[in-house]
């Protein structure tokens, strides 16, 4: 079930103007700057902005357009704010249930305990919501979104209102969502990191208007994006666990370009694992380097140069299909002679995993 | 202690406080939830016309009320076209003094409540598939009650107290619409004190004991919010 849109507003000085396409499923984050309408167009998705003009087609459902406005209650989604907003006079069951009860008779699935088993909340149900902490509210926030078995999914920044402590509780119930889901999620956020770690597409916008949409790790590696551009700018890369090193205590990570070795993690062959390669953490050689303690070595072909700022440049290289950033010097680029189509070493210093 | 008299005033006074009250409930209800989440620009127009009972001397608002419930005032003569008969002097009249006299006081508070609920849990609602008259009734209602409790008791409270619009539109008629605190002016300008102290001390404990249930029962509602 995909999920196309446009959307048109105005408001004061702000012009909201976005042409999207979401894919089937997946996480799609909405990234962009604060300010630059992520709610607004989360909130126009929902139905919560009467005064959005466009069309939204979510399946085979229309939703939006000109003609037709289905409101808010009568659109299949979960939405989930950037507070908890849990009902205060409902303990955690009456909340998760709110929704559940308003579905036609045929439509109840036994949601409830799915939901209430997805987020862990077994033990909370007869609580109230003061009785509960942030993370935990946001839980059931995210449970009651969950329990109605909506089309879509709609996260707006669930994670902004919590502290770091609360952010690493979510983020595991978050990728539990990711694996399990069935339906397009839409995910704003103005923090990088979740997005690397959560998104598997991107919708980039910039004061209202798109300005890329796509893979996440594809975007996060175009130079023409302020995304390469970042202090801590990085490269996303899809592996797959290979197998697992006894004697080291080493795992091997294949992707398209190669195998990545890093210290060993649990992960069962087969499993697919999203590794993180900082920018600043990439070297190149122009002969494969002998002797040397990094185990990450890598034939690569130069892709594409930008300039980082006075001192540095953003060097974009293809590992096989894969793009791979790396930030090195102007004094560097300039002494290596590289160019577009040079054939070179990348030099991988270290690596993280996204879990 | 207490003549069959005074007694008589008293059940008409709890008598008119509780209809008015009733009746503001359900006419307030609607009113204050629009002012809480209308975005119409000259809102504040009605507002201004809700408060100014507050602050017009009742006398004044009764004045009106009376020429207008009265055998030649508009409304009275609609009464008698229809076959009913005019408004003033009779309890009909002093209820409909009272809604006038007491609507800020039930509007008010309701209006609090409802904007403090704010429009995101009806946001949540909402996307939880609650129609607008469902989204009202379970959302907006259970979390403004602490500001129902305020509107019904301060109603109830305002309209026992009722003085100058009675007066005026009502008279003081025993039996029909003489209110106790007219019964108490009436016993001191005989120079009864007695029988005036002891309705005033009644009176003074009764309203104490009520605004004490309120906001003993608003700090409970209040602990079970965020």
């Amino acid at each position: 079930m995909t999920v196309e849109g446009r959307f048109f507003l105005q408001r004061g000085g702000f012009t909201l103007d976005v042409d999207f396409r979401l894919p089937a499923r997946g996480i799609t984050a909405l990234f962009g700057p604060s300010g630059c309408g992520k709610t607004t167009l989360l909130r126009a998705i929902a139905g919560l902005e009467p005064r959005a003009r466009g069309r939204l087609k979510v399946g085979r459902a229309l939703w939006q357009d000109e003609q037709v406005f289905l409101p808010t209650h009568r659109r299949s989604l979960g939405y989930v704010f950037q507070e908890p907003s849990l009902f205060a006079h409902l303990d955690v069951r009456g909340n998760i249930e709110y929704g559940l009860r308003r579905l036609p008779r045929s439509a109840r699935r036994p949601s409830l305990d799915r939901a209430v088993e997805l987020l862990g909340l077994e033990s909370l149900l007869g609580r109230k919501p003061h009785q509960l902490s942030g993370g935990e509210s946001q839980r059931v926030a995210i449970a009651r979104a969950l329990a109605v078995n909506p089309a879509l999914l709609l996260l707006d920044e669930p994670l902004a209102a919590l502290d770091e402590a609360r952010k690493a509780e979510i983020l595991p119930w978050l990728e539990s969502l990711h694996r399990e889901l069935a339906i397009p999620v839409v995910y704003v956020s103005h923090a990088r990191d979740e997005v690397a770690r959560l998104a598997d597409h991107l919708l980039l916008l910039e004061a209202g208007q798109l300005r890329a949409a796509g893979a996440v790790d594809e975007l996060f590696a175009r130079l023409d994006l302020p995304l390469a551009h970042r202090p801590d700018a990085e490269t996303i890369i899809e592996t797959r666990v290979a197998g697992h090193d006894a004697e080291y205590e080493l795992s091997w990570l294949d992707f398209s370009g190669g195998r990545f070795i890093l210290a060993r993690n649990h992960l069962p062959k087969g499993s697919r694992v999203r590794l993180q390669v900082k920018a600043n953490d990439v070297s190149i050689t122009l002969a494969r380097q002998q002797g040397t303690s990094i185990l990450n070595i890598f034939p690569a072909v130069v892709d594409a140069l930008a300039e980082d700022d006075r001192a540095k440049v953003m060097v974009r290289l293809m590992l096989g299909e894969q793009p791979l950033l790396c930030r090195i010097t102007r004094k560097s680029a300039a002494d290596l002679a590289l160019a577009p189509g040079k054939a070179v070493f990348a030099q991988v210093k270290s690596v993280a995993l996204l879990l | 202690m207490f003549a069959e008299q005074d007694m008589q005033a008293l059940w008409l006074s709890l008598k008119l406080a509780g209809l008015t009250t009733i009746i503001l409930l359900f006419l307030g209800t609607p009113l204050a939830w629009w002012l809480a989440r209308s975005r119409w620009r000259y809102k504040f127009l009605l507002e201004a016309l809700v408060a100014l009972p507050l602050v017009l001397p009742p006398t004044v608002l009764g004045f009106y009320l009376l020429v207008a419930l009265g055998a030649n005032g508009p409304i009275g003569r609609l009464m008698e076209a229809l076959g009913g008969r005019p408004l003033a002097f009779t309890f009909a009249g002093l209820v409909v003094g009272s809604v006038f006299y007491s609507l800020p006081f039930v509007v008010q508070p309701l209006q609090n409540a409802f904007q403090a609920v704010g429009r995101r849990p009806l946001e949540v609602a909402a996307t939880l598939g609650a129609s607008p008259l469902d989204r009202f009734f379970s959302v907006a209602l259970p979390l403004a009650r602490p500001g129902f409790l305020t509107a019904a008791v301060l109603g109830f409270a305002h309209t026992l107290g009722e003085f100058g619009v009675v007066l005026m539109i009502g008279g003081n008629i025993p039996g029909s619409t003489q209110v106790i605190s007219i019964a108490i002016y009436d016993h001191v300008e005989a120079m009864e004190y007695g029988r005036a102290y002891w309705i005033s001390a009644g009176l003074l404990l009764f309203s104490f004991l009520l605004l004490l249930a309120v906001y003993g029962l608003n700090r409970r509602f209040s602990v079970a919010r965020p």
